[in-house]
């Protein structure tokens, strides 16, 4: 696979319907244990995400990304604000002055987004945020360093419902202690509509 | 001379506000800037308004970020990464409390490293 401007572009579009079809569903997600915005939040932001990737021209994958994060950053608000921008933006970083980015740069910047939102809200594995989600993905892509969508798609969804399992021991939903058992992570549920955009992406290819 | 800037950021425009009255009502010359809740008005913090009151309370002295919860401390983490200043520091004390205590050193004409010092101290 090479990943160019127009793919990017189709990613984050991609990603932003989901996230508007989902939008209460995230919302009712983040109610129990939240404060209830991550919809209402990722809604708006990636709405303005699409808007700004199609309202100019980029001459890279890594501009478009950094466009991303920027915008990400300023309209989502909420912790995915900062933790989705990082991650954008630590993808823009891997990405520059790369002429063609291939399965293995894109798994790096992958990787790299995810040691973003790890060290931006310092939070590892199994405590019940997206990092449940975004760690078993790059760690199954690096592993079989193949990038396809099937492979993708379940090890997303696999993750992001065991976070349901999961007591929350980060963030705002770890005030929450046991009580938060039961209850899917609302940012692993976001991140599993972007890796499953992701896969649609590399489905249209073949 | 300048002094040492404080930003008081908060999910609600009201607390932070709130708080700068409270801290008005004794130091004048501080100052103080508030990055209260959502560009749209609403419970949550923007690290645009964050960067804008960092951009209002400096006066090359240093710039002391007081955060409440959650991702208040990413968005103002963010923002101190994103300017090009130098000496912006998160401060690690209550909002309403560290605050008070950060205006009152820095009225005295006390460095940003003798104000965390002292709160370092306190909390």
């Amino acid at each position: 696979m090479s990943f160019t401007v127009e793919k990017a572009i189709k990613w984050l579009e991609k990603i932003n319907e989901k996230i508007q079809e989902n939008k209460q569903y995230l919302t009712k997600l983040d109610q129990p244990i939240g404060d209830g915005d991550h919809g209402i939040n990722m809604a708006r932001g990636f709405q303005e995400v699409v808007t700004i990737v199609n309202e100019k021209e980029y001459d890279t994958v890594s501009d478009v990304m950094k466009a991303t994060a920027m915008t990400v950053m300023s309209k989502v608000g909420g912790a995915s604000g900062p933790l989705y921008g990082t991650a954008f933006l630590k993808m823009s970083l891997a990405f520059k002055e790369k002429e063609v980015i291939d399965d293995a740069t894109f798994i790096h910047g992958l990787e790299e987004a995810l040691n973003g939102i790890k060290q931006r809200g310092r939070a590892i594995h199994g405590e019940k945020t997206l990092v449940d989600v975004w760690e078993p993905v790059v760690n199954k892509l690096k592993q079989e360093n193949n990038f396809q969508a099937d492979l993708i798609l379940n090890t997303a969804k696999a993750a992001m419902e065991k976070t349901k399992e999961t007591m929350a021991t980060k963030g705002r939903a770890a005030y929450f202690k046991e009580n938060s058992i039961g209850h899917i992570d609302p940012g692993s549920a976001s991140s599993f509509y972007l890796f499953e955009a992701l896969a649609e992406v590399l489905e249209e290819e073949k | 001379m300048g002094y040492v800037g404080i930003v008081l950021i908060s999910h609600s425009e009201k607390v932070a506000c709130g708080i700068k009255d409270i801290i008005r009502q004794v130091i004048q010359d501080v100052p103080v800037e508030v990055a209260g809740g959502t560009d749209d008005g609403k419970i949550g913090t923007s690290m645009d308004r964050i960067s804008a009151a960092i951009e209002c309370a400096d006066q090359n002295k240093g710039i002391l970020l007081f955060y409440d919860l959650g991702s208040a401390k990413m968005n103002a983490e963010l923002a101190i990464e994103m300017s090009e200043k130098e000496n912006i520091k998160l401060a690690e004390a209550p909002l309403l409390e560290g605050s008070y205590v950060g205006a009152v050193e820095s009225s005295m004409g006390k460095s940003i490293a003798e104000i965390i010092d002292t709160l370092n101290k306190n909390f």
